[in-house]
């Protein structure tokens, strides 16, 4: 396999940037207002200057570093200072609650916690009773922590000002174990958020990251030259892929937002060329830029429109190079000049060369809506385990509704029973302290079972998901039925943020229905409509006459496909709080827990199939603190 | 080491001695002496009309007592002009918030800054030499300011389209510009919600904490001020009635009294 030819780790391919690209820009973080940049050379300073402070604290090879904080160049390099003296770093979800961050720094047995501030500090330091292993903490930012007991906790800065000590009795260590480093050995353990049961450790190599990031690098011709933002959770195996295999395989520059809150004025300003997102993102943007569509003059709004739609009529057969007439070419120019242009500027994917979103299935009219403004974006199918990349679209081969041809060098087959398998130089070592799960997930050939059922269309070689395997079912008639395909369809509406649609097993579907308090609010600011929290405009006769009004839309779609006519809603019910991955709900990367959801809100299931007009109803909550309470609601139940 | 950094440090940075403040026949205060340490937190409480915002304008040096002295750092304070009041570095926030609505949010806080700048007119019109120089120097402390309220994404908005909360986050950012040695709060708190109240607790520890700033701040809500608070001192119909420790001060009759009325 090419990996093994490679023969290269992520430390490696740092010394080669800072020989090829000594000078050019690694990383860049917005911080008092300015972009301030690190060049590949301040890089390998900065991570052999961690190295050594590990070294003084007392790492041990094979030693785990959990990271836990928002993305910023010097928890990156915390990683691969980690992977330098050979330790294995295992990012943490900076958004998990106490019992997360827990059970993963008990699973793993960490030693040391690398954390962004006093907020990660506090919840490390709660959870001090499930991690007995657990004896220091570095952090980054030192606001707040001022009077904390120190003889455990390490300041960057202490860290910074103990170099040259630090050099002088650690120094050699440092060139020993780096010599000691091997390809074959671990590159980092990543807690895949699971939509069932704990989550497990996916323990990767060199080998599988750099072959992962090689192939995908090669196949988009991936440069130097590129930019990107990482604003993606730093646990998410995408992040990682993105931000440290890609970026030190192609030696681009990774960009940090100043804050969360600042991400989409960050990412106009930097204008990435390489753009990644799960669906979530752009569905986000695209509700945005609706609300603003709606809030303009009515010359702009309806500019808008009648370029819209030509973009769709147009827009993507363009894209792809197919023969349009010159009419439709011209307006489509001006288009251009007048709404599309713009509006990929406000977006910030003005100079997106290569856009890709995975993770879950995109809206195809969401999917659509992009490439018809000139925004190459493609779809790519992969997973934790195979160091993300499993199939991929080839530029000019973009469909909505397949995920492309498999990667270079994966290889991938179906078994009888629909479920996909794939084997790749990227293919996981094992989950960690998991042999049971390990032999149930991938075979002694290497072979890896998705979870997921789909098909190849012949046509094309294409790979086409349907639905996670467990969750694809039959009516009571016999009758295909794929939740997620339905939801899908519903979620492009900018007023629905989530839904979850029952029916397995039963004689009809119905649908739990989480309204976008963004996209309804702003409707019900225009329209008079007066509320007081989330849940009065969840229950609010206007918006449920609106939701009813989609679901017949998309009723409608359904009937027209002979397979899955079975799907259509028949009841449904507004919820009355958001799903929150606090409760558990949904993951860290935002997949909707279908299990936990159907348990926890049995009382709603049961009430819309048993024929009542409104149910009463009673919920725990947590927030964010991880303290607990409840909100109780009488749910209004709606015949379609 | 900070742990005792922090309690040992007994120097006074305000004294308050005996002052009485009359306008025309009505006293507002009358022959009240306190002090305000080095990097303490030093709430001034009491009923209303207790005289707890003219105590404040009596520490900035907006009014002047007609009896008394105030010694700040360790000397006597002679009457002051109003520009040499912005001077004396003691900044404020203001009960009802005092920004300029139509600025944003980082041109307010520079507004802060103002008495730091020292060029003249036409360096300044053609933004050069001293001038360029100073406003970045002032841009530099002002943006970790707001990094340290984090108030990053609304740097540009202009502060009339800000919710109440954040506004009053930006008036703390403003008084922290000026670099104050003794910073005045006039319930930083009122009108806010509970996650607001929460965030405003954690910056003003924060700003005590991070750059050793004194605080005197007046508040009603007792919750708020018995967890900030290192010392409590209670005013009532412009007499100190009781001044110590947070638990001794909840614990006085007389507060109790003043609070709750007495019967007569």
């Amino acid at each position: 396999m090419t990996s093994e030819q490679l023969n290269l780790t992520i430390p490696d391919l740092l010394d080669r940037n800072v020989q090829k690209y000594g000078q050019k820009i690694a990383n860049r973080e917005k911080e008092f207002g300015i972009w301030q940049s690190w060049t590949w050379q301040d890089v390998k300073e900065g991570v052999e200057e961690i190295a050594l402070g590990y070294l003084s604290l007392g790492i041990q090879e094979g030693d785990h570093i959990a990271v836990l904080g928002r993305n910023r160049p010097r928890l990156y390099w915390s990683m691969v200072a980690a992977q330098w003296i050979g330790a294995v770093p295992v990012p943490i979800y900076q958004d998990a609650v106490g019992d997360e961050i827990g059970y993963v720094l008990g699973h793993c047995e960490a030693v040391l916690a690398v954390a962004g501030d006093q907020e990660q500090v506090d919840k490390i330091l709660e959870q001090q009773e499930k991690c007995k292993a657990l004896q220091q903490i570095v952090y980054l930012d030192p606001r707040g922590l001022r009077k904390y007991d120190h003889s455990r906790l390490h300041s960057f800065a202490s860290i910074h000002d103990n170099l040259a000590e630090n050099k002088d009795r650690f120094g050699e260590e440092l060139i020993r174990r780096r010599k000691a480093l091997s390809p074959e050995k671990i590159c980092v353990m990543l807690y895949t958020s699971g939509t069932t049961g704990n989550p497990k450790g996916v323990v990767l190599s060199h080998d599988n990251i750099i072959a992962a990031s090689k192939a995908s690098s090669d196949f988009d011709s991936l440069s130097q030259k590129e930019t990107v933002l990482a604003y993606l959770p730093m646990a998410w195996v995408g992040d990682f892929i993105f931000s440290i295999g890609q970026a030190y395989w192609s030696g681009f520059c990774v960009n940090c937002p100043e804050s969360s809150q600042t991400m989409m004025h960050d990412l106009r300003e930097i204008g990435p060329s390489y753009f990644f997102a799960p669906p979530r993102v752009f569905e986000s943007l695209l509700t945005t830029c609706m609300i603003r569509i709606e809030d303009a003059g009515r010359t702009k709004r309806s500019m808008f429109q009648y370029f819209m739609q030509h973009a769709r009529k147009v827009g993507v057969p363009i894209m792809t190079g197919e023969k349009v007439s010159l009419m439709d070419l011209i307006i489509y120019r001006a288009g251009e000049f007048f709404v599309y242009g713009p509006l990929r500027n406000v977006l910030g994917l003005s100079r997106v060369r290569v856009g890709y979103t995975a993770g879950e299935a995109i809206g195809p009219e969401i999917f659509d809506f992009y490439r018809s403004i000139g925004v190459n974006l493609k779809q790519l199918y992969g997973q934790t385990e195979a160091s993300v990349f499993i199939t991929i679209q080839p530029d000019g081969e973009v469909e909505a509704d397949s995920v492309g041809i498999a990667c270079p060098g994966v290889e991938i087959k179906i078994d009888d029973r629909g479920e996909i398998f794939y084997r790749s130089p990227g293919t996981f070592i094992e989950y960690y302290k998991n042999p049971e799960s390990t032999n149930s997930t991938k075979d002694k050939d290497g072979w890896v079972a998705t979870g997921d059922a789909g098909f190849i269309d012949e046509s094309n070689g294409h790979l086409k998901i349907i639905d996670r395997a467990k969750d694809v079912g039959k009516m009571a008639n016999g009758k295909l039925f794929a939740p997620k395909y339905v939801e899908n369809k519903l979620k492009f509406f900018p007023d629905i943020l989530e839904t979850v649609v029952f029916g397995n097993g039963r004689d009809y579907c119905t649908a739990v229905i989480n309204i976008d308090l963004i996209s309804v609010g702003n409707w019900a600011e225009r329209h008079n409509v007066v509320y007081s929290s989330y849940q009065e405009l969840a229950g609010h006769p206007e918006v449920y006459d609106i939701i009813h009004g989609y679901i017949q839309q998309v009723n409608e779609d359904l009937a027209k496909d002979e397979n899955l006519s079975g799907c259509r809603v028949k009841r449904f019910l507004i919820l009355h709080k958001e799903l929150d991955a606090d409760d558990g709900e949904l993951t860290r990367t935002r997949k909707v827990r279908r299990r936990v959801v159907e348990d926890k809100y049995n009382d709603l299931v049961t009430a819309l199939y048993d024929g009542s007009k409104e149910v009463a109803t009673t919920t725990e909550v947590t927030y964010e603190d991880g303290r607990k309470g409840f909100i109780s609601a009488t749910l209004r139940i709606c015949e379609v | 080491m900070n742990e005792t950094e922090v309690t040992d440090k007994v120097d006074t940075l305000m004294d308050i001695k005996k002052v009485t403040l009359r306008f025309g026949g009505v006293k507002a205060l009358s022959d009240v002496s306190f002090n305000i340490k080095e990097s303490e937190i030093r709430a001034i409480i009491g009923p209303n009309g207790a005289g707890k915002s003219s105590m404040l304008n009596v520490i900035n040096g907006f009014y002047t007592p007609q009896e008394g002295e105030i010694w700040f750092q360790g000397k006597r304070r002679p009457k002051l002009k109003p520009h040499q009041i912005a001077y004396q570095r003691i900044a404020r926030t203001f009960q009802n918030i005092a920004l300029f609505e139509g600025m944003t949010v980082l041109d307010n806080m520079m507004t802060g800054r103002m008495i730091y700048m020292k060029s003249g007119l036409l360096p300044q019109l053609l933004w050069w030499g001293k001038a360029e120089r100073e406003e970045t120097e002032n841009r530099m402390i002002v943006e970790r300011i707001i990094d340290f309220l984090e108030i990053q994404h609304i740097r540009k908005t202009p502060v009339g389209m800000l919710p109440y909360g954040l506004q009053k986050r930006v008036e703390l950012g403003r008084a922290l510009a000026a670099e104050p040695k003794l910073l005045l709060l006039d319930e930083p708190m009122a009108g806010m919600n509970n996650e607001e109240k929460e965030d405003m607790c954690r910056f003003i520890l924060d700003v005590n904490e991070e750059l050793g700033t004194s605080i005197a701040l007046i508040e009603h809500d007792m919750g708020v001020v018995m967890d900030l608070a290192d010392r409590v001192v209670v005013i009532d119909h412009g007499e100190k009635i009781a001044d110590g420790l947070p638990d001794q001060v909840r614990n006085d009759q007389n507060v109790i009294d003043a609070y709750l009325g007495v019967a007569h």
